[in-house]
């Protein structure tokens, strides 16, 4: 049942940005923006944790999902070392994903080239 | 030829076809529901090696990074996403896409000011606002903590 | 004979294309005016490492191909009109470095062969050049980068959007030859009417197609039925429905109108949205389509329209609405004065 509500979950997560891009003047990058800082707000009111119990990959693979990596990573970071972990959070929770994206862009970059996309 | 700017975006709209809204929508479910079961099957099979759940779902969402990069890379990525539409972008692929094609596009001006400068031309916004939302919540949640019992 | 009427300049001596030749990339090849073409290339890279590049040396063959047509050496050349999509104009003002011409370049978007057709022809006309090149190309690849996202990016494109031709058109222009001829040209006026979409261009130029292509009618007392056809380039699907309403509403009615937008794509199987745009795409159509039906005599009275969007990314981020020109010339296959 997990791998179902997984694919439910994402997919209808999916089907609200695309909704967005076509009934909305909004840009992909502002769909990202507000998918993030939505996740944060969600998770800060305490709504996600739930969904992710309920979909695993599903509410964490989205964007919406980065946000709540956030959120959490700043709470867990405020529990330990007070204030200063309003800094430290965020970037310490979602820095596996980044870095693995730059990672990434620098090796395709070296290997790759760019193509025509006739 | 008297017509106001009013006039002419009534005439523009009628003009312009509309997205298909429905294949659009069964598009992106399907593609994007599938990448979430991918990770699913990955965070699971990290788990069953012994992971914990954390670091699985960090490895997991690697190796999604890892995949759209190759994607991204070989032409595929871009041309699933001209069918999936959000489908492709919501998803870490997509930002993963984000982060990868301007650093290959880019390399023609150079590593340090092509590939470097340019890597998050597109992604950078997404860890900017993301950033600041989760400090924002950072220093809220360390006023209000001591109020939650 | 006047010589300007209105907002129409009419030449008493038109001018005469000597020559013409066109290049294009795989997609353009592929469609439907691809076997017209002077030369192709399926990678589109034309032997270079990188787009702006490839762009230089497409354009370059153009006009070497032109040159080799009209049998005349790049030294005789007295004018060199052209322009490009990207910025500075950089594919234009490199592809002359090996050239070596007097050199005007041009920004127009995608309106830019009208307006150096016009301008060439209007140095020939007036005596002040034996041999006038107008030359425009445009870069798929170079303007996606450019204007858009970097290639491997996965976006969706919505259906108003249009197709940014990989093309080079080149045009030789002399004072006498044996056609087909440039009787008149109209230079446009920017029209603005408070479009922002950047993915609907054609909505943004048809107000100014509308406004050259009605002058010219009041300035030379003709109807569209004068006309063999009339050839708008880059309009697209949507744009070209609003010319042709908009010209209605202004006493016009166009039943003989083509869109090169349309005609260089098969935008079905294609899948270039809502058609053609980009320098190359008019400049390639005027010289795969337009101008040997004017040669062989299946067209004798063609109006040609280019139009541009003369927006930038920095003026649309800025949330500016996007000012339309478009530019005619009237081309004729026989020397012949104006009806």
């Amino acid at each position: 049942m997990q791998y179902v509500w997984a694919f439910v979950i994402g997919g209808l997560i999916c089907v609200v940005g695309q909704l967005l891009i076509d009934l909305t003047t909004l840009t992909p990058a502002r769909i990202l923006v507000l998918y993030v800082v939505a996740g944060v707000v969600i998770s800060a009111l305490g709504w996600y944790d739930p969904l992710v119990e309920f979909a695993g990959s599903g509410a964490t693979v989205p964007l919406i999902g980065f946000g709540h990596l956030l959120a959490q990573g700043v709470v867990h970071a405020v529990e330990e070392s007070g204030l200063l972990g309003a800094l430290t959070g965020g970037f310490s929770a979602s820095a596996g994903g980044i870095a693995a994206s730059l990672v990434c862009g620098v090796i395709a970059a070296v290997i790759g080239h760019s193509k025509d996309q006739c | 030829m008297n017509l106001t700017k009013q006039q002419y975006a009534e005439l523009v709209k009628k003009a312009s076809p509309n997205s298909k809204l429905l294949p659009d929508c069964l598009w992106a479910f399907v593609v994007g529901g599938a990448i979430c079961l991918l990770g699913q099957v990955l965070r699971n099979a990290y788990m069953v090696w012994g992971m914990t759940l954390t670091d699985a779902g960090t490895l997991s969402s690697a190796t999604l990074v890892a995949m759209s990069a190759v994607a991204t890379s070989l032409g595929w990525y871009q041309k699933l996403a001209s069918k999936a539409g959000a489908g492709t972008l919501v998803p870490i692929t997509g930002f993963a896409n984000a982060v990868v094609s301007p650093a290959i596009e880019f390399k023609a001006e150079g590593f340090v000011m092509g590939t470097g400068a340019k890597m998050f031309v597109i992604a950078g916004p997404v860890i900017v606002w993301g950033m600041m939302a989760s400090v924002i919540w950072g220093v809220v949640y360390y006023f209000i903590r001591p109020f939650l019992g | 004979m006047e010589q300007r009427k209105g907002s129409t300049i009419l030449f008493a001596k038109p001018a005469s294309i000597d020559a013409f030749a066109a290049v294009g990339g795989k997609k353009e090849c592929e469609g439907p005016l691809g076997k017209e073409f002077d030369l192709c290339d399926t990678d589109t890279m034309f032997g270079e490492m990188t787009w702006e590049r490839a762009e230089v040396a497409m354009q370059r063959l153009a006009a070497k191909k032109c040159l080799e047509k009209a049998a005349i050496e790049a030294n005789k050349l007295d004018m060199v009109f052209a322009g490009d999509l990207q910025a500075q104009c950089t594919a234009s003002n490199y592809a002359q470095r090996d050239i070596g011409a007097p050199m005007v370049g041009l920004y127009g978007a995608c309106s830019t062969m009208a307006e150096g057709l016009a301008l060439a022809a209007s140095f020939c006309a007036a005596g002040y050049a034996k041999h006038a090149m107008a030359m425009t190309s445009s870069h798929f690849c170079a303007a996606e980068r450019q204007f858009r996202f970097p290639l491997e990016y996965g976006g969706k494109r919505t259906p108003n959007s249009q197709w940014t031709a990989t093309a080079a058109g080149s045009v030789l222009l002399a004072p006498n030859g044996k056609g087909p001829y440039v009787q008149a040209v109209t230079f446009g006026r920017i029209n603005d009417m408070g479009i922002k979409d950047i993915n609907n261009m054609g909505a943004a130029m048809a107000p100014a197609a509308a406004d050259t292509l009605l002058r010219f009618f009041s300035d030379t007392g003709t109807e569209p039925a004068d006309y063999d056809r009339i050839f708008t380039g880059d309009l697209g699907a949507v744009g070209s429905t609003l010319l042709e309403q908009l010209c209605a509403k202004g006493g016009k009615k166009l039943t003989n109108h083509s869109d090169c937008g349309l005609l260089l794509f098969d935008r079905e199987a294609q899948n270039t949205g809502a058609g053609g745009s980009g320098a190359g795409c008019s400049a390639s159509v005027l010289c795969t389509y337009i101008l040997p039906k004017l040669v062989r005599g299946e067209l004798k009275k063609v109006l040609f329209v280019a139009t541009g969007a003369l927006m930038s990314t920095t003026t649309f981020q800025q949330k500016e609405s996007i000012p339309g020109i478009a530019h005619l010339v009237y081309l004729t296959s026989e020397a012949g004065s104006h009806s």
